[in-house]
């Protein structure tokens, strides 16, 4: 058997292992089956990792891209299939694809800029909104999204002179207070709503209802949630090729610059501002983006959904995940998400888990889970 | 302005000034001797109340209820616990990465902010609901026209003080002090004269957090309410007063502190609108004076220009 057909079964043999124990982990409920089935991934993990087989496989990983991430997106509509006529299970994946999508804006700016943005929960937010304020008025709905991302990025720019001039902490401080006024005014402002929140209408695209159950045949009924589920994976797939074009060209090569050190960068020539800029608005676009058919998704939001605790956990899905690593964050949005709604007992104490398992990570393994590899241009290329 | 109300809101303000203040004098020594912002800061002033407040049942349980020895009692466990627990946060998750990126201690401190303040709503008893914090000074007030100045505010305000008088005497007459600047100043020079640099370090985060303890049983004793969430906006705003005064400059958080109660102060008297908005109206400053001067009004010394 040659390599390169080695490569390809091992990646379609990963593929349905992870759809497996994806459709597994979301259909059982019995909470010891699914500590058993944590315990078994996690065992099986780390065995392959002692037995040397995961650098094998990221190997076989890296030089088929292509075909890795056409099986991923298969995997991902094997399992959405699966689950076709099931709310909750559904509601979850389009929650995971959505923060996904978010998760890459804050990644775009923690990742490769190295923009400190501690109010990512408020971006999400103005898209929120902005889907709550316009979903009534009759404007096309896929154009409310981009403008749930074009507003987030417009907000977003009121905070570029100081994240600009500022750097590190005091960048920080400024996302922060930034989130905190945020939620201070959605609460006092009656016109959004005040704490009560607002109604969202949800998604119909040329007149077909995103919100009531799609009828194929007399026995086969997709749930609504359907139609969210299929948008969110088309807005990952869009989200994941613009990070990954944006990574291996020369835009990406100067957000590192600007990253790695700013100095050096400026003695190359290398405009700091502007590539900031751009990669604080692209990225806060995400998140607005992400919020708008979040809000849709759901017909209801309050401000209580963007505390700074929930800015917080956007944070953690990428350090977790690795900073720069699409791959990781969504792997981290995934275990983020759907580990405290399958496992009960940890849904109280989800936020003190979270905070607990990133000390243990910024202390133990500071490069996260999956860390970003060296950039590839060319997929498959060995040098 | 009814001469009253007027009184009111200063007192009111200075009182704010000076929990900011003693905050941000926190954050100030830490950035002095280490370079890091210790974000967890607001949360360990809010457990101090919440220690300050369990020795307060404690003593009640026994059967004291003199209502001065309680007060010693609270201060004393609340600012030593805490003393002890900001120097194990900084033995334990600041020291071990002092050579990480400067963002890794931001984060960690963050998250450990978040453990602590999450510790308390689900451990502590009932620790999700607002608690009742005891009224320890007395009562009296003196009325001055219109003007009703009530004795546990002059207390408070003139403790206040004398917390900041004394680290500023500890840090400017003392051989301590004398360490804890050089460290600030340079740490291998000092570490050359024989200081023991450890030491100095951990003694600087105990003292930033007792003076935090003190500020949160200031707040408990002021408002009579304490709850899980409110050292987070303690912190935040502790810190913006550290960065407007410039960090590292000990008259620059106090400084700061008062110009963001002020702020607020301000908001709330000249806001036409709604008081309500009085914090996003503290925060959009804030933002805009760091807008203004990147490095506080005291700008740090050194600075890297390209």
């Amino acid at each position: 058997m040659t390599q390169s057909l080695k490569d390809k079964l091992i990646i379609l043999l990963l593929a349905a292992l992870g759809a497996a124990f994806l459709v597994t982990f979301i259909a059982i409920e019995e909470q010891a089956e699914i500590f058993a089935l944590l315990v078994f991934a996690g065992v099986l993990i780390i065995a392959s990792a002692k037995l040397g087989l995961t650098d094998k496989i990221s190997q076989s990983l890296s030089r088929n891209e292509r075909l890795l991430n056409l099986s991923s997106i298969a995997a991902m509509l094997v399992v959405i299939f699966w689950f076709h006529e099931d709310h909750f299970p559904l509601l979850m994946i389009a929650t995971v694809l959505l923060y996904v999508v978010a998760c890459c804006g804050l990644n775009m700016q923690f990742g490769y800029t190295g923009v400190v943005n501690f109010a990512g929960a408020a971006f999400f937010g103005v898209g929120c909104y902005t889907a709550a304020v316009l979903g009534g008025t009759g404007t096309p709905l896929l154009l409310v999204i981009a403008l749930g991302g074009v507003m987030a990025a417009i907000v977003g720019s009121i905070l570029i002179i100081p994240v600009l001039r500022t750097r590190g902490h005091y960048a920080a401080v400024v996302t922060i207070a930034f989130g905190l006024l945020f939620r201070t005014f959605l609460e006092v402002n009656d016109t959004l709503g005040g704490p009560q929140g607002l109604p969202v209408s949800g998604m119909n695209l040329f007149g077909w209802d995103f919100n009531s159950n799609i009828q194929i045949t007399e026995n086969i009924e997709f749930s609504f949630y359907m139609n969210y589920v299929i948008l969110a994976l088309i807005m990952v797939i869009l989200t994941f090729i613009l990070m990954r074009r944006i990574e291996r060209s020369w835009i990406g090569l100067n957000f590192d610059a600007v990253r790695l050190d700013e100095t050096a960068a400026a003695c190359y020539g290398i405009n700091i501002k502007r590539w900031k800029i751009l990669s604080f608005t692209l990225g806060n676009f995400l998140a607005g983006i992400a919020g708008a058919l979040f809000a849709m998704m759901l017909g209801f939001i309050a401000p209580s959904n963007f505390a700074f605790s929930d800015s917080l956990i956007l944070v953690s899905i990428v350090l977790l995940g690795g900073m720069g690593s699409i791959w990781g964050t969504i792997l981290a949005a995934g275990l983020v998400v759907l580990l405290p709604e399958k496992l009960q007992v940890i849904q109280e104490y989800r936020f003190l888990l979270y905070a607990v398992v990133m000390i243990l990570i910024l202390l133990f393994r500071p490069q996260g889970v999956l860390p970003r590899n060296l950039r590839s241009y060319i997929p498959g290329w060995r040098g | 302005m009814d001469m009253g109300l007027l009184g009111q809101f200063i007192v009111n303000g200075m009182m704010l000034g000076m929990m900011y203040a003693l905050v941000a004098v926190g954050f100030t020594l830490f950035f002095g001797v280490l370079d890091v912002i210790k974000f967890s800061h607001g949360d360990v002033l809010m457990v101090g109340t919440f220690a300050g407040f369990s020795t307060y049942l404690g003593l009640g349980a026994i059967g004291i209820d003199n209502a001065f020895v309680q007060l010693v009692g609270v201060l004393v466990v609340a600012i030593a616990s805490m003393a002890l627990l900001g120097a194990i946060i900084a033995r334990y998750l600041v020291l071990p990465l002092k050579s990480a990126p400067p963002l890794n201690t931001l984060l960690v401190t963050l998250m450990l902010g978040t453990v602590l303040r999450e510790a308390i709503r689900l451990f502590y008893p009932d620790g999700s609901n607002p608690k009742r914090f005891p009224a320890l000074l007395p009562t009296d007030s003196w009325t001055i026209g219109s003007f009703n100045l009530r004795a546990d505010s002059v207390i408070l305000l003139v403790g206040g003080l004398l917390v900041i008088v004394g680290v500023h005497v500890l840090i400017n007459r003392t051989r301590l002090g004398m360490a804890i600047r050089a460290v600030a100043q340079d740490e291998e020079t000092a570490k050359c004269m024989g200081i023991n640099f450890k030491m100095i370090v951990l003694l600087t985060f105990g003292l930033g957090s007792a003076v935090a303890a003190f500020a949160g049983v200031m707040n408990g004793l002021y408002y009579n309410e304490i709850n899980f969430g409110m050292g987070l906006l303690l912190g935040v705003i502790g810190f913006s007063a550290a960065i407007i005064g410039g960090l590292g400059n000990i008259y620059g958080a106090i400084l700061g502190g008062f110009i963001f109660a002020a702020l607020q102060t301000l908001g709330a008297v000249a806001l036409p609108f709604a008081s309500a908005y009085k914090d996003v109206f503290a925060f959009a400053v804030v933002i805009a004076l760091i807008a203004w001067r990147p490095t506080g009004l005291i700008a740090e010394k050194t600075s890297e220009r390209v």
